[in-house]
């Protein structure tokens, strides 16, 4: 029972490290993902790992929910050396992945979501000492949420928590949370970190993935940051730490995070909606009597927790949404009309989904970044495209927005996030549009790309156009736009000046509260 | 603690994980192993049946490739197949499951057959009128039934692969009214002959000239068939039309976003997909068998999905993909009747078709 002497780590610290993985190499064709990363998530703590898109950190823990196998390296869990394979030898040794989309079945209750793929109950399922199971395990672990309600009944916060029982209830000690705070309500967010500080407090250990730094320097206990693949910060303390120092280790170079915006001169309406009603998918009300007017040389934000209308309006706006009201764009009448109608007036679309909607995956970047102009000259030759010249414009807009790529000929597909958006700003923006609708322009992306795309919108406000930013992230909203329209169950409900409006009042209009109406004390975001 | 581990039976895995970059020569890679191995099976299931493997595939290569008149026979089965491939490759880019190509061949080689056979011109006229009038009456009625389908699912959304299957049958029988009924000569299921005026012209018909093509049967649909693929290519490649209909293959949402109507599309691609099938119809008739005959296809239409496949959609893969198989009909005549050659093709549709997960992923050996 000799331990040979050249096992660095002493004993008691490895049963304190919940997962250590250690020089993880992941190589994919013509890059290095991970280049030799260690990562050590202690018992107990909220560890953030931070990085661009395309940093290595999906990646990373990709390969931790065994989704992807290291070329290289080795992980252990609890101290024991493990080898995970699939999502299911991730389970079983205690790690559960909490992806941003969230994998429940809407029309199922709580209950059965949890029970879902497992194999007990093997048969017959009686549901109430099932619901009892898990109403314990929920209290335990201070996630107030009915086992009886059907999924679709609750709200998205309420649903993440059934995410986190569902992990728990398989066993989970470790939570892996892909940018869990994507899509809640700032309310929603303060109360999933007290949530996971109950959980850490038990020994339950978080990795939080996030790009939002006020939330890492929140919530975290120590931070590791990646750059290219490689760590530029292993697991340092967050005490103490600003924002800058972390964006400066992320991006590898300063950041300019201060926008400057300088005060707006409005011109006329230009975009103009009245008393708009519009379904959603599933034939409910999306919008309801919707009316707002942007002004040229302004943007507006429209603040809403996700899915009360705000995707539903931006669709109605570039025709992609049937709906019954009024939408003129200078003047014309664009309500019910194909969405070529408004390509053709001179609205531009940031669209919400970029993979789904935004591109093309398997057509090279020139096919992606003549959609909006194949139609015209040059590009068009009557019913011909002219090639040379879609080539040529592809690799001037590749080059003039630093969309990072060998060349315009590879598929949409390999670029990563902060990248794809480019492109598709690339587009947009480049036929000097007079509207642009930007939904969620900056989920998801890096420091350095979510600069860019705050620069470009405030160039594009400046030249005259008039945006309308739709955003969940009230910081975003209150950095950029000029005025602010609140969004709640299809209805605006209020409009404001920037002027007036801050994180408190935006949080209580977002979640269906009065303005002025200040009698539930509501928790301000710290360090925002 | 590792000496007690017991050792699995086979301490290998295989793994898969999704590929991110395909390169260029793996399409071409993947499909002609996929055909190989298609081969290697097809030689055991002949050796299990008690035949030599080596002996068939030397026999078929014989029988279709060996000498300048089985080549030229080649290319006779092979020219319908490019028509019904292409109409396959051009819907199948849409995504756009189009698998009634068989019924637009039928309708295309009625609606050349009524040129002369109702008639609509008089007999003994220009072969400069006939033959033309019989290529766009082929095109036309093809277009027609293809467009059927197409409108369905554009108005309707009607799943286009069960109605297009199902014109199908509604298509053999019309032709087979016709040829039991008002076009039947002396009650057999089939036409009158047509007349020299409406037939395509063959190599063999300029030997008077050039004594060596005396009875080569190629004729010019051969010709009309390469210079489609061409067309397919340039439309796909070089046009705004071409382009909306990748964008829509490759995501409809963005093509929506991008301003394209879909519906609109639909009903062209199917249009245009019956009007080759309809095509292959018409060169059929003209070129080869030279009146409408009940059965005048031998499944070209449903052959023609595979082709498509084979060529992985591209317009000039399947001009090469229609001779193989043009190949393997006619020597599969000479070595059975039915059976092998039609499991033949279907075992390489099934391994082209299983091969696509080799591009998507990739596959590696792993120690357990």
């Amino acid at each position: 029972m000799t331990e040979p002497a050249s096992v660095v780590a002493a004993p008691d610290e490895r049963t304190t490290l919940a997962v250590e993985m250690r020089g993880i190499v992941k190589r994919f064709p013509g890059l290095i993902a991970n280049d030799h990363v260690d990562f050590q998530l202690r018992r107990g703590e909220v560890h953030a790992l931070l990085g661009e898109n395309g940093a290595g950190k999906s990646t990373l823990m990709n390969i931790l929910s065994g989704l992807y196998e290291a070329d290289e390296g080795t992980i252990a869990v609890q101290g024991v050396p493990v080898s995970i394979r699939s999502p299911r030898d991730a389970i079983e040794s205690g790690l559960g992945m909490i992806h941003q989309h969230f994998t429940l079945v809407p029309s199922l209750t709580v209950t059965e979501n949890v029970l879902l793929g497992l194999k007990e109950p093997r048969f017959r399922l009686h549901l109430p000492h099932y619901a009892q199971k898990i109403r314990e395990l929920a209290e335990g672990s201070g996630l107030r949420v009915d086992p009886m309600a059907k999924v679709w009944d609750l709200s998205v916060g309420e649903q993440q928590r059934v995410e986190i029982i569902k992990m728990l209830y398989r066993g989970a000690r470790v939570l892996i949370m892909d940018e869990p705070t994507a899509v809640l309500a700032p309310q929603e967010a303060e109360e999933l970190f007290r949530t996971l500080r109950d959980m850490t407090a038990r020994g339950e250990s978080i990795v939080f993935i996030s790009h939002k730094l006020d939330e890492v320097l929140a919530i975290a206990d120590r931070i590791t940051i990646l750059r290219k693949g490689k760590v530029t910060a292993a697991a340092i303390p967050a005490a103490g730490r600003t924002r800058p120092e972390l964006a400066r280790l992320m991006v590898g170079r300063e950041v300019l995070e201060t926008i400057v915006r300088t005060p707006s001169t409005p011109g006329p309406v230009v975009l103009q909606l009245a008393g708009v009603h519009a379904l959603d998918d599933r034939g409910l009300p999306a919008l309801r009597d919707v009316s707002l007017d942007i002004r040229s040389g302004e943007i507006m934000g429209l603040a809403g927790v996700a899915g009360n209308g705000q995707s539903a309006l931006a669709e109605v706006i570039t025709g992609l949404r049937a709906c019954t009201g009024t939408v003129t764009v200078h003047g014309e009448e664009l309500a019910g009309r194909p969405p070529v109608r408004a390509i053709d007036a001179g609205v531009a679309h940031i669209p919400e989904d970029r993979h789904g909607t935004g591109s093309a995956p398997d057509l090279s970047l020139i096919d992606n970044l003549m959609m909006k102009s194949y139609r015209r000259a040059p590009i068009a030759r009557g019913w011909i495209v002219n090639s040379t010249v879609a080539r040529e414009r592809a690799v001037e807009l590749k080059d003039e927005y630093q969309v990072a790529a060998p060349n315009v000929d590879i598929q949409a597909r390999l670029l990563s996030g902060g990248n794809l958006q480019r492109l598709i700003f690339a587009r947009e923006i480049s036929t000097m549009p007079s509207i642009i609708i930007a939904a969620q322009p900056s989920r998801g992306l890096d420091v350095g790309a979510v600069e860019t795309v705050h620069r470009l919108l405030l160039e594009r406000r400046t030249a005259g156009a008039a945006v309308l930013l739709v955003s969940e992230d009230l910081d975003e909203i209150l950095a950029l736009s000029d005025r602010v329209a609140v969004i709640y169950d299809g209805h605006i409900a209020a409009v404001l000046d920037v002027a007036d409006a801050d994180v408190h009042t935006l949080g209580l209009l977002m979640t269906g509260g009065a303005m002025g109406s200040d009698e539930q004390p509501v928790a301000v975001r710290q360090g925002a | 603690m590792t000496a007690a581990t017991r050792r699995p039976l086979i301490p290998y895995a295989l793994r898969t994980e999704q590929r991110l970059e395909v390169p260029r020569w793996l399409p071409i890679a993947t499909t002609i192993s996929a055909v190989v191995v298609a081969l290697v099976i097809s030689g055991l299931l002949i050796a299990l049946i008690g035949g030599d493997p080596f002996a068939v595939g030397a026999h078929i290569v014989r029988s279709s490739l060996g000498n300048v008149g089985v080549l030229s026979d080649t290319l006779v089965k092979a020219t319908p197949l490019i028509f019904t491939g292409l109409a396959c490759a051009l819907a199948f880019r849409m995504r756009l499951w189009n698998i009634g190509a068989e019924g637009q061949l039928y309708f295309g080689a009625w609606g050349a057959s009524a040129v002369v056979l109702l008639p609509i011109v008089p007999a003994g006229s220009s072969p400069f009128v006939v033959v033309p009038l019989m290529l766009i009456a082929g095109v036309l009625a093809g277009a027609v039934w293809g467009g059927v389908a197409g409108w369905l699912k554009a108005r309707f959304n009607v799943n286009e692969i069960i109605s297009t299957l199902m014109l199908n049958y509604i298509a053999i029988l019309w032709v087979r009214y016709w040829v039991f009924g008002p076009w039947s000569e002396g009650g057999f299921q089939l036409s009158r002959p047509f007349p020299r005026e409406a037939w395509l012209p063959r190599l063999t018909d300029f030997s008077k000239t050039f004594h060596d093509l005396a009875g080569l049967t190629t004729h010019l649909g051969f010709v009309i068939g390469v210079i489609c693929a061409f067309l397919v290519w340039f439309l796909l490649k070089r046009t705004r039309k071409g382009y909306e209909i990748r964008l829509i293959g490759d995501n409809p949402r963005a093509a929506r976003y991008a301003g394209i109507d879909i519906g609109r599309n639909v009903i062209l691609v199917m249009l245009m997909s019956g009007g080759l099938a309809g095509l292959a119809g018409m060169v059929e008739v003209t070129g080869s068998v030279h009146r409408l005959q009940d059965g005048i296809s031998p499944g070209y239409g449903f052959t023609g999905v595979i082709i498509a496949y084979l060529a992985r959609f591209n317009p000039f893969g399947v001009v090469i993909a229609a001779i193989l198989f043009g190949a393997l009909i006619l020597a599969g005549r000479e070595i059975q009747p039915a059976g092998i050659p039609a499991m033949i093709q279907g075992i390489v549709l099934f391994c082209v078709i299983c091969s696509d997960i080799l591009l998507r992923k990739r596959v590696r050996l792993v120690r357990k």
